[in-house]
Parts: structure tokens; C-alpha cells; sequence
């Protein structure tokens, strides 16, 4: 147990900041208000220390926080004022909530004396925000400052992560204490890593040895576990072929001979199928989520189901089990990898291979490489600017079409290169997630694609671009539609296209008013040269590719539907 | 609501503000009704003791509500039974008008009955209290409002011990303890 101990009696806020400090924050985002002031005044004493990132508005803050987390393995910090600027972090907590992301917000609060009278700017943040947090706590006396923030980051931090919530009364902000910081290791209701258990590992590897056509699923528990070096092993031992969930993509190299690529609705054909043809299907750190499994009647019924989780509450949650194995995925993927036997599955992944020829045929020639002319796809804007980083950048998406091709065809050669929504699905995610995570990782590009639709929700975060200098690269993938909705009226409400169609403002001309650069694209032929000029610009820029209306994100198993059931066009099935 | 099994779902928790809230939100999620709820201290200084009864389809839906409710970090513990696995029992307090009471005549074999415990008497009202199980409190209700009326009825929320030998919740703590401090993840 660390102590770090020193006699000053200081304010609520200075032992706010020196509690903080005390965790290794450097780095925080946020918004000023009245009832968070006096934390502000005492930050001003301390910038030399922590980097305070000044947002445009507070849920740009937890997405920021969010990128941040996501790419550099830290807590992310967001502080913001009561009531409204609370409120505004509702959707990023919920966001960071689904996808395990460990952040610390903090809130002011009106002073103690005049919580539950309506007072100005109060809110119940505590009530709104406990079904959308790990843990919300609520902090009345000055004292309970240091403690309650020692708290907050082990648990934020430990087991499965996620967001915390601290609401701190200003009265608590003012008032003075002695200082005293004492790290939280140990709560005696909290159990972040449950031991793991030998029989269980030994039962699964038992099944793995046995297996003819095993399969394994990578979540993002390998990324959170940092057990990305133990899964590589476990793969390379077994030979077994693995798919990625969206938030496991990078955990493994996208061109590692046992990768087939990603699972769900628009994840490649052959880990779709494949699912419901091997016989043990291996799950690690993932949650079965329904944009994975479509519909769980005809999920896997052949196969026996071994998933690897830290957290129990997801074990049978959506899928049956046949072995659990809890614990962290760095210790339990060790432990298994030395009680299995060294093998090779070359004709089940050939099974795997053929679909990729299938889905490059159908799909991704047509996307990547389009011969005939016509409007621009999506996928070869992003495959150009992927290449063009040599593989090496992290790729940001918001959500939509842009965020499904993104993630299809962005390359990773490191873990924590994509940051995205998964289990939210935000739309505006990806401007102020793109700023945090340049912040976590600033020795490396960041790349961030988004829509026309997703950027204008949080469009004023080239303000805190502007602001601050940092340096992102946008690229707009502009068709003028919220073209996933559009995509579901096409397929699916007879071409009846409600309030999809966007008219949208001269986006380069809104760049330019925040002294970002940008450049238009409408032109196959200027595609190499603009993003080599984005690439090269120092500081942030946007390039608006002006892509294919109508075009439309293959394969795509419809929701509802089994995981055998993909489309690779209109009407026309594998 | 035929078909479906009622659970009674016991939880220990810190004696923290909002654990309540945080408890109601997962059965909200999953649009199940709280049937009882009984709230105290455990025998355990400083740890509550949640005891609620609610109506699922089946097996697995309880056990989901355990974990999701188990993995909230104010919880201690949680689980769940069904009435065969449980001695439980409700009380009710029934008040019914002095008057009334006299005009009816002889309560005796009401009393023995329904093993009555009388806890007030005054010039305008009577007051009895009844354990039991739902049915038996319903009973005497029923038949109290048929014969002499009723002012003022309460039951309480289920209070349930296990019957079989199931682990202390002090012994879970200390093999927690035991394990010793979490190293952090990141």
C-alpha cells in the first residue's frame, strides 16, 4: 500500500488535484461551471503538471476521455460542472459503461446544504447516472475527497473496467482538510478477478485437444488484459482459427495466417458461417453481443462453447456455456496454453479461406478496387489512407457505414489502434474520441473517419482543435445521407427514404472558420495526392471525399437473422 | 403470472447511500416487478440485508439478475431461492374499529385460529398482528373484512432463511480476505 503523506491543510479542489496527481493523471478534458469553480481555480496551481483539455461541450469531454483510455492504457478524466454539465456526460458514460472503458468523471454539486431543494443547476446525478456506471458516488465532506477518489480509480481500473462517477459538493470543494493519500487496493464487496479455477482449465483444454474444427472469438478482454502476447501463443500453439469482435480487432495483426477477420453483422463471411459449422467454439474476453450472434435459436447449437471472461455476470448471459473460465485472460490463457497439445488446423481454415475468395469476389473487389469507374467508394478511401500509413495509425470511427468499412478494411499491426462505439453505436463519438486518443498516444497518427451525419453532432469540437493545436486527421466520407438508416430503408422499408437525406453545410468552409486545413475530393485521381497532403500537413486537417451515394456495407447478416444467413448484395444470399 | 416461478432474491450490501436504486434499476431493465422487499441490518455490523421476492419465467432469468446484481461493487453478495429451498415468513398488522369488535360479539376462536397476537386495545381501536405466509395473513384479512370490517391493513415484505447448509456470508468475506489485494489491471 503506498502512502504518500504530507501535514498542509489544504482545500477540497487542491486535494482533488493532489489525489489525482497522486493516481498519475496528466492528462484531463472538460468544461468550467459554478459549482465546479473552485476545482478550476485550484487546477490553475497545478499546470504544469496536469494537461487540462478544454472541450467544446461535456459529452465531447467523456468521448475524449474515452480515446484517451482506449489507446494509452490509463484512466480517462473528464470534470465537469453540476446539472447540465453533468447531464451532458449521460451518453459517454453509457458509452464507456458498454464498452468497458476505465474512466473517472468528476461533477461539481451544489453545496450540501442545498442538495434535494431544486437548487440552481443541481441535478441527481448520482440517481440518473448508477444504471450507466461501474460505481457513482457522491461526496458531501472534504474529507472523504482523497478516499473517494482512491476508490474510484481502483475501481474504474480493476476487473472488467468502467466509468466511475464522483459528484463532489462545492461546499467540500471550499472547505479544508489535512491531506493524505492512501491508494485503494482491496474492497471487501468487490471481487474484480475471480481466481482461476485449474479444474476448469484443464476440462477446457481437454476439449480443445479433442477438437477437429475449433474456433476462437477475440473480444477486447484480451486488449483490457493486456493478453495479447498469451493469446498469440495460445493461437500459434493450438493453431486454431480466430475472428475478432469490432473491439477486439487490433488485438491480433490483421494479416496473421490464423486471422479470418471479424465476427457480426458486417463481419466477414467465413467466421459468420464457420460459427455454426466447427465443433468448440472458444470465447475470449467477448459478451456474445447480438450484433455478433444474430439470432441465438441458431447460434453455435452444434458446438461446445468454452468462454473465457472475467466478469461472471456475462457467463450464460446470452450463450450457454459448455466451460467457463473466469479470470483474466492474461492468467488464464497462459494456463491453458501449456495443458494443450501443438497443432495445426490447415484444412478447417481452408474452409475459412474459401469464403474469403467468395468474399472477394462478391464484395471487397468492387469496394477496394472499383474498375468501372463511377463514384468513389468508401473502401477505397480507406484502404488508400491505411496503406498510405503503412498500417501504423490508429484508426478512430464514428458510427455508421464509415464505421463498419473502417473497421473492415483498416489494417492494424498493433493492439489499441481502433477506437470505436460498439455497444452504444454514438453517433459523434468519433471527433472528440479521436482528440483524447492523440492525447493518450501522441507519437502516433490518428486517423479518424466519420460521416456526414456523426460529425455535424459534435462538429464543435473543431473549436477545441482550434483551441489547442492538436493535431487529428479527419476524414469525411460525405454521401449526403445517414447511410446506414438509408442502407435499412433500401434492404428493408421499401426504398421509403424518411429523413435520411442531409443537406449539409460546406464542411471545409466550417475548417477553415476554425483555422483546421481541408481539402474537397470528388475525384478518383486526387484521392493519392490529398491524402498524402492530409498526411503530411502538420497539424489537423479535413478531407472530405465526396463518396458514392447509395453504396451500401457487404456482407451483412440482418439483424434477427442466423449467422449462416449473410447477404453479399440485394436480394442475393452466400 | 401462472406459469412463472416466484424467486426470493437475498442480497448483502454495504450501507451505502443509493444501493436500493442501483438494486431496482436491474429489474427494471428486465421489466420484472418487485412483489415484497424487506430492508435491514444483517447480523453483520455495518451490512444490509435485501430480501425481495419477484416473479420470473424461469431459472435462468433469476440467476441473471443475481450476477448482474452480485457485480455491482456496493454488493456483497447475492442470491437467490425458491419456497422450497426457504423458511420464510410475512407479518401483518390489521386494525379494526373497538366498536365493531364488541357488536360482533366473542373474537376468541378468531384468535386461536388464526393464532393472533392482540397488540393494542383502546376505546376506538384494536390491533392485531399475524405471521405467516401470504395465504394465512390473506386468510385472516378476508375474513376480518367479512365479519367486522377492517380500518387499516399492512403486510410486510418476506423475511427468508435457507434451510440447507449454505456458506456464511462471514466466511465468504474472509476467503475474499484471504485471496488478498486485487493487483490492478492497468
Amino acid at each position: 500500500m503506498k502512502e504518500e503523506q504530507s501535514n498542509s491543510i489544504v482545500s477540497g479542489s487542491e486535494a482533488l488535484i493532489r489525489s489525482l496527481v497522486a493516481e498519475g493523471v496528466d492528462t484531463m478534458f472538460g468544461y468550467p461551471g459554478g459549482a465546479i469553480m473552485p476545482v478550476f481555480d485550484a487546477l490553475y496551481d497545478h499546470r504544469d503538471k496536469v494537461k487540462h483539455v478544454l472541450v467544446r461541450h461535456e459529452q465531447a469531454a467523456v468521448h475524449a476521455a474515452q480515446g484517451y483510455a482506449r489507446v494509452s492504457q490509463k484512466v480517462g478524466v473528464a470534470l465537469v460542472t453540476s446539472g447540465p454539465g453533468a447531464t451532458n456526460t449521460i451518453t459517454g458514460l453509457t458509452d464507456a459503461m458498454m464498452d468497458s472503458t476505465p474512466l473517472v468523471v468528476i461533477s461539481g454539486q451544489v453545496a450540501s446544504s442545498l442538495l434535494g431543494s431544486d437548487a440552481f443547476q443541481e441535478a441527481d446525478v448520482i440517481g440518473i447516472t448508477q444504471p450507466v456506471t461501474k460505481w457513482a458516488y457522491q461526496v458531501r465532506r472534504v474529507e472523504d475527497i482523497p478516499w473517494a477518489i482512491s476508490r474510484a480509480f481502483y475501481i474504474a481500473r480493476s476487473g472488467r473496467p468502467g466509468p466511475v462517477v464522483i459528484d463532489i459538493a462545492k461546499d467540500a470543494q471550499v472547505n479544508k482538510c489535512e491531506f493524505k493519500y492512501e491508494k485503494t487496493t482491496f474492497l471487501r464487496s468487490y471481487y474484480p478477478v475471480p481466481h482461476p479455477d485449474k479444474e476448469k482449465i484443464a476440462e477446457a483444454a481437454k476439449i480443445i485437444n479433442e477438437a477437429k474444427r475449433p474456433f476462437a472469438l477475440v473480444g477486447q478482454g484480451v486488449v483490457l488484459g493486456k493478453a495479447e502476447t498469451e493469446l498469440k501463443l495460445f493461437l500459434e500453439k493450438s493453431g486454431i482459427p480466430f475472428a475478432s469482435t469490432l473491439l477486439g480487432l487490433s488485438a491480433m495483426n490483421s494479416d496473421h495466417p490464423l486471422n479470418t477477420g471479424m465476427l457480426g453483422m458486417h463481419g466477414n463471411i467465413g467466421p459468420n458461417i464457420n460459427t455454426n459449422s466447427c465443433d468448440v467454439l472458444i470465447a475470449i474476453g467477448m459478451r456474445f453481443d447480438d450484433r455478433v450472434t444474430g439470432n441465438l435459436n441458431s447460434y453455435a447449437k452444434q458446438a461446445k462453447i468454452i468462454h473465457f471472461d472475467i466478469d461472471p455476470g456475462e457467463i450464460d448471459k446470452n450463450v450457454k456455456t459448455t466451460v467457463k473460465v473466469l479470470g483474466n485472460a492474461k492468467t488464464t490463457l497462459s494456463m491453458i496454453t501449456e495443458l494443450i497439445n501443438s497443432n495445426n488446423h490447415n484444412d478447417w481454415l481452408n474452409k475459412f479461406r474459401e469464403y474469403d475468395k467468395i468474399e472477394y469476389d462478391k464484395v471487397i473487389k468492387q469496394e477496394l478496387f472499383p474498375e468501372n469507374g463511377g463514384q468513389i467508394k468508401m473502401g477505397e478511401v480507406v484502404h488508400k489512407v491505411t496503406e498510405a500509413t503503412g498500417n501504423k495509425a490508429i484508426c478512430v470511427n464514428d458510427v455508421g457505414q464509415h464505421q463498419m468499412i473502417s473497421s473492415r478494411y483498416f489494417k492494424f499491426t498493433q493492439s489499441r489502434s481502433l477506437v470505436t462505439s460498439g455497444g452504444l453505436g454514438t453517433m459523434g463519438f468519433g471527433l472528440p474520441a479521436a482528440i483524447g486518443a492523440k492525447y493518450g498516444a501522441p507519437d502516433r497518427t490518428v486517423c479518424v473517419f466519420v460521416g456526414d451525419g456523426g460529425l455535424q453532432m459534435t462538429m464543435h469540437e473543431f473549436g477545441t482543435i482550434l483551441e489547442t493545436g492538436v493535431d487529428v486527421k479527419i476524414i469525411l466520407l460525405n454521401n449526403n445521407y445517414l447511410g446506414m438508416v438509408r442502407q435499412w430503408q433500401e434492404l428493408f422499408f421499401e426504398e421509403r427514404y424518411s429523413e435520411t437525406h442531409l443537406k449539409n453545410p460546406d464542411f471545409i468552409k466550417v475548417a477553415d472558420a476554425y483555422n483546421i486545413a481541408g481539402r474537397i475530393v470528388t475525384e478518383r485521381a486526387e484521392l493519392d495526392d490529398a491524402i498524402q497532403e492530409m498526411l503530411n500537413h502538420k497539424g489537423s486537417f479535413l478531407l472530405e471525399v465526396v463518396v458514392e451515394t447509395k453504396g451500401m456495407v457487404y456482407p451483412m447478416v440482418p439483424a434477427g437473422g442466423s449467422v449462416t444467413d449473410v447477404m453479399v448484395g440485394k436480394g442475393e444470399k452466400v | 403470472m401462472s406459469n412463472k416461478t416466484l424467486y426470493t432474491i437475498t442480497i448483502f450490501s454495504e450501507n451505502a447511500v443509493g444501493v436500493l436504486n442501483q438494486i431496482t434499476t436491474i429489474f427494471t431493465r428486465r421489466q420484472l416487478n418487485i412483489e415484497t422487499l424487506s430492508v435491514s441490518p444483517s447480523a453483520l455490523e455495518g451490512i444490509h440485508k435485501f430480501t425481495i421476492t419477484t416473479f420470473a419465467e424461469d431459472e435462468s432469468v433469476a440467476k441473471k439478475i443475481v450476477r448482474q446484481i452480485d457485480k455491482r461493487v456496493d454488493i456483497l453478495k447475492a442470491f437467490y431461492n425458491t419456497d422450497d429451498d426457504l423458511v420464510y415468513q410475512e407479518l401483518a398488522l390489521y386494525k379494526l374499529s373497538t366498536e365493531k369488535v364488541m357488536e360482533h360479539g366473542s373474537v376468541e376462536y378468531l384468535i386461536r385460529k388464526y393464532n393472533i397476537r392482540v397488540l393494542e386495545v383502546t376505546e376506538d381501536n384494536i390491533v392485531f398482528l399475524k405471521a405467516g405466509h401470504y395465504e394465512e395473513t390473506q386468510g385472516l384479512f378476508e375474513e376480518l373484512a367479512e365479519k367486522i370490517g377492517v380500518l387499516q391493513f399492512v403486510r410486510s415484505g418476506r423475511i427468508a432463511i435457507t434451510k440447507s447448509k449454505i456458506e456464511r456470508l462471514s466466511d465468504i468475506l474472509a476467503e475474499r480476505e484471504a485471496l488478498g489485494h486485487c493487483e490492478q489491471q492497468l
